[in-house]
């Protein structure tokens, strides 16, 4: 067994990165700060690298499974011997994947960013919530346990709260970064007492407990029954319900579009790459406690991905701000992880969905950050976010087009991108365990070719459109990322993952199978046509078709008009039905009472505030005739 | 014989000058009645043998704190000034409060026959008392000496910090 | 030297002197013959102690030196009232108890 000792530097140099550019930020030049935050994410990334390398290959004995082991821990809070809060690094399969995924993407933002932020007010501000997000992501992914995983889930949060607020001075911002806060506030509640209730069940909070197939929570299945589910199974629904607020799976995504007020670079690493996907990582994390003991909140995983993702994919068609198409672009595709999840089974072949999930999750964070990333360069040379202030890009951007373009190829899934093989993968298990998903996720498959070449075209190719100063190419800084993003894009593809991550750590044998591929790269290439069609030159199609659709377009551009019906709930079934009478309550019987009591206090104090008149000579004379009184009381009357 | 006559004149000096001391219109001849007072009881206690307190009743009393209570007179109120008396209403209620009280007192201490012990009287000369001051055994007072010492240093400060003119205060009356 | 006086003469003397002080701290209204009163009350306790030290506990001087330390206390005390009366003085241009209620309700 080697030593992994060190994995503790991974989150702990982000953390003093934070604490550092966020003390001094201000005495520097802000580049300087950025520098700084730069390197030490390159650190960063490199230990993540050997980490990976080491774990996977070099310290791998061959023909074994790979194990989960413990690379640290302490005692946080000791509440009594059977309770206590621990913190540590675990490494094993899915949490040493996500070590590249995060390490990768946020160096790549990092760099990103001093090109792309450059100039701007708080530029050492944003550096450092930017390492105080990776330190808590880096956090959550290494946690030991689910107490500790709750923290950094947390802490997450409020990352993701600050850089969506970055622009503070912006109303839209504040309210989006409040909005996104409270939602996944609300869906954590569901994920707390998700908690609870499985600890109370297991007596553990230990990741290798609960998910040992021999443990606790696998082999005492049991509990108290409610709606005909058993207690773990609500345990492990309301713990999804974490992640689904988390991974902005419906009916709790409505933060998402609107977190895309946040800096560009921002939206790439914390709401197309790392953060949403800690729902998934969740659900892979106690994968087989769902799989083993609550086959039934599985399948409700599976039902909340599938659906979400075809919602999404829909809005997706009609929106017109790009960014917005992209997170709703993101909810689809994590909608295809949750799916995988859920229809995949433990051990073997069987796990093929487990497997797929993680790799969609893999290739998904390196072609929707260099989507994010591109989107930014665009935005940066443009001034809009909305395609129709864009047209005919690609002469002045070249290399920004180059791998936009790529991007689209690869989530669109045509082959031998990195995209086409997990998503093959994800259909594949869906094919083989439940086919009505299977068939949602074809059509998804299709639309999301569909709305990606639309976003390509429109930006890219269509009208010219007249600029006030001619879009030129992003600086240096920002496209050597969006390089090696499409490099990882492309080749990501090609790595064993059915070797290396899987439900029971046992290797299996994974292959294309054509009877699903085929078909599924048709119907990518016919999305891809349609929109050629429809936006390659400006036409009129787009325009006519909208109308044709009429009311299911309109209901679609609105969002199927999600917002609403939130606002309808809260606004006005309960802030008048349930908040309003508690108020009244508070109001006139609370404090009501307080009143009354404060009131008689006063009038009783006006009452006898004459005796204190401040004349010494009145107390004295008092005080003599009182003394008098009681000798004579006491010494003569008694 | 000698010293019934001693007591009763240094006894009738006490009475006429307490009340002469809160009865008189003119405040500093107040305070000389007191002075008077002060004196005629520092004669009590010579007559009782014990000289040293005698003579501290004297320069503490009559040295310090009488000329202190001068100086303020004549800080704060002007010679010919006369005081004001309080009124009749809460003039007669006091003198009634005062004379009840008092005959109460005398009364009680009337009734009562204290034990008088003759037993070996500690000799009170400068020497013993200044042993007694110091040592902390039996018969011995070093704490509440000590106490006292830092309760004069206290009141020294707070007296010199509460009568002193603030500089912000000056301003603000300008 | 007190001869056949008795006990009670002292107490006599130190009430009386004890309930003019009270009289005087009631009835009049200037700060510093308020505070001459309360001198006045202290010294009547003084001979108390005194004349009890000497009659029925001579063969110790416990009375003697509570006489010292109040005598030390009032001179502490007048130090400060006088230091209080001057400040009063100062703020309200008079020492008349009467003008002196600012801080009453």
């Amino acid at each position: 067994m080697t030593d992994y000792t060190y994995t503790l530097l991974i989150p702990l140099i982000p953390l003093a990165l934070f604490l550092f550019t966020g003390l001094t930020g201000h005495k520097f030049k802000p580049v300087v700060s950025g520098l700084i935050g730069t390197t030490g994410l390159f650190v960063v990334t490199i230990l993540s690298y050997m980490t990976a390398i080491r774990y996977f290959w070099t310290d791998h004995v061959e023909g074994m499974g790979y194990t989960s082991l413990k690379a640290f821990e302490t005692t946080w809070i000791h509440f009594s011997d059977k309770l206590t809060v621990n913190l540590g690094v675990l490494i094993d399969p899915i949490s040493v994947m996500m070590l590249i995924v995060v390490s990768t993407v946020s160096f790549m933002v990092h760099i990103y960013s001093l090109g792309y932020m450059k100039g701007e007010v708080g530029f050492a501000r944003f550096f450092s919530f930017l390492s105080l997000f990776t330190f808590s992501m880096m956090g959550l992914v290494l946690a030991t346990n689910i107490f500790q995983m709750y923290i950094f889930w947390e802490l997450v949060g409020v990352s993701s709260f600050l850089l969506i607020g970055f622009y503070y001075t912006k109303p839209s911002a504040v309210s989006a970064s409040k909005k996104a806060f409270i939602v996944t506030r609300f869906a954590d509640l569901g994920f707390l007492i998700g908690i609870l209730m499985l600890s109370f069940m297991t007596d553990t909070f230990d990741f290798q407990t609960l998910v040992s197939p021999t443990g606790p929570a696998i082999t005492q299945v049991g509990g108290a029954a409610f709606l005909g589910l058993s207690g773990i199974t609500w345990a492990l629904i309301l713990v999804f319900m974490g992640g689904a607020g988390k991974s902005a799976m419906f009916p709790l995504h409505i933060w998402l579009p609107d977190a895309m007020e946040g800096p560009t670079p921002v939206s790439a690493l914390i709401h197309a790459a790392t953060m949403v996907v800690a729902g998934v990582y969740l659900v892979a994390r106690l994968f087989p406690v769902y799989s083993l003991a609550a086959p039934d909140a599985l399948h409700v995983v599976a039902w909340v991905g599938g659906f979400s993702s075809l919602f999404a994919a829909i809005i997706a068609c009609t929106q017109t701000d790009i960014k917005r198409v992209l997170a709703y672009s993101t909810m689809s595709q994590i909608g295809y992880m949750m799916l995988a999840l859920g229809v995949s089974g433990y051990g073997g072949h069987d796990g093929l969905g487990f497997m797929a999930g993680n790799f969609h999750l893999f290739t998904h964070a390196m072609f929707k950050a260099l989507l994010f990333l591109g989107a930014g360069a665009i935005i940066h040379a443009v001034h809009s976010n909305d395609m129709k202030d864009m047209g005919g890009l690609r002469k002045y951007m070249p290399i920004t087009h180059i791998t936009f373009l790529i991007a689209c190829l690869t989530i669109a899934g045509i082959p031998f991108l990195s995209g086409f093989f997990s998503k093959d993968e994800i259909l594949t298990a869906a094919f083989h365990h439940n086919m009505p998903l299977f068939i949602i996720e074809f059509a998804v498959a299709g639309l999301t070719a569909f709305y990606m070449f639309r976003l390509y075209f429109s930006i890219f190719w269509g009208k010219e459109t007249h600029y006030h100063h001619t879009p030129h190419e992003a600086p240096a800084t920002m496209t050597i990322p969006l390089l090696i993003l499409a490099f990882g894009s492309i080749f990501a593809g090609y790595l064993p993952f059915h070797e290396l991550v899987t439900s029971d750590g046992m290797p299996f044998e994974a292959h294309i199978e054509y009877a699903v591929a085929i078909p599924s790269v048709l119907i990518g290439l016919l999305g891809i046509a349609i929109a050629t069609i429809m936006y390659r030159k400006q036409t009129e199609i787009p325009q006519r078709l909208a109308t044709g659709f009429g009311y299911f377009y309109n209901w679609a551009y609105h969002k199927f008009y999600m917002d609403e019906v939130y606002l309808f709930v809260t606004k006005k079934i309960i802030f008048n039905y349930i908040s309003r009478p508690v108020a009244w309550f508070d109001r006139h019987i609370v404090d009501g009472f307080m009143n009354l009591i404060a009131r008689v206090i006063e009038r009783s104090a006006y009452l006898i505030k004459g005796f204190q008149s401040g004349r010494i000579q009145q107390y004295g004379f008092v005080f003599v005739s009182g003394t008098i009184a009681l000798v004579i009381i006491f010494i003569y009357l008694w | 014989m000698n010293s019934e006559i001693l007591f009763f004149l240094l006894a009738g000096m006490i009475l006429v000058f307490s009340i002469l001391t809160v009865t008189t219109r003119r405040i500093l001849r107040a305070a000389v009645y007191l002075l008077f007072v002060l004196v005629s009881t520092a004669g009590l206690y010579f007559m009782l043998n014990y000289n040293f307190l005698a003579a501290v009743q004297l320069t503490v009393y009559a040295g310090g704190i009488v000329v202190l209570i001068i100086f303020s007179i004549l800080l704060t109120s002007h010679i010919s000034e006369r005081a004001k008396m309080a009124g009749k209403f809460q003039g007669v209620m006091s003198a009634l409060a005062v004379v009840a009280g008092a005959t109460l007192t005398l009364i009680t201490i009337l009734n009562y026959s204290f034990p008088a012990k003759s037993l070996n009287e500690v000799p009170s000369d400068v020497k013993s008392i200044g042993r007694a001051l110091v040592s902390y055994n039996e018969n011995g007072y070093a704490l509440p000496f000590e106490v006292v010492s830092i309760l004069l240093l206290a009141a020294m400060i707070g007296a010199i910090i509460v009568a002193r003119k603030e500089k912000t205060a000056d301003k603000n009356i300008k | 030297m007190t001869g056949t006086i008795p006990l009670q003469y002292f107490l006599i003397i130190s009430t009386l002197m004890f309930f003019s002080g009270i009289f005087g701290f009631l009835t009049r209204k200037n700060l510093i013959t308020m505070l001459m009163s309360i001198e006045l009350i202290l010294n009547s306790v003084n001979i108390n102690f005194v004349a009890f030290n000497r009659y029925l506990y001579p063969d110790n001087l416990h009375g003697h030196f509570f006489t010292l330390i109040v005598i030390a206390v009032a001179a502490a005390e007048a130090a400060v009232a006088i230091a209080i009366i001057i400040n009063i003085y100062r703020n309200f241009r008079s020492i008349e108890v009467d003008k002196v209620d600012e801080m009453k309700f």
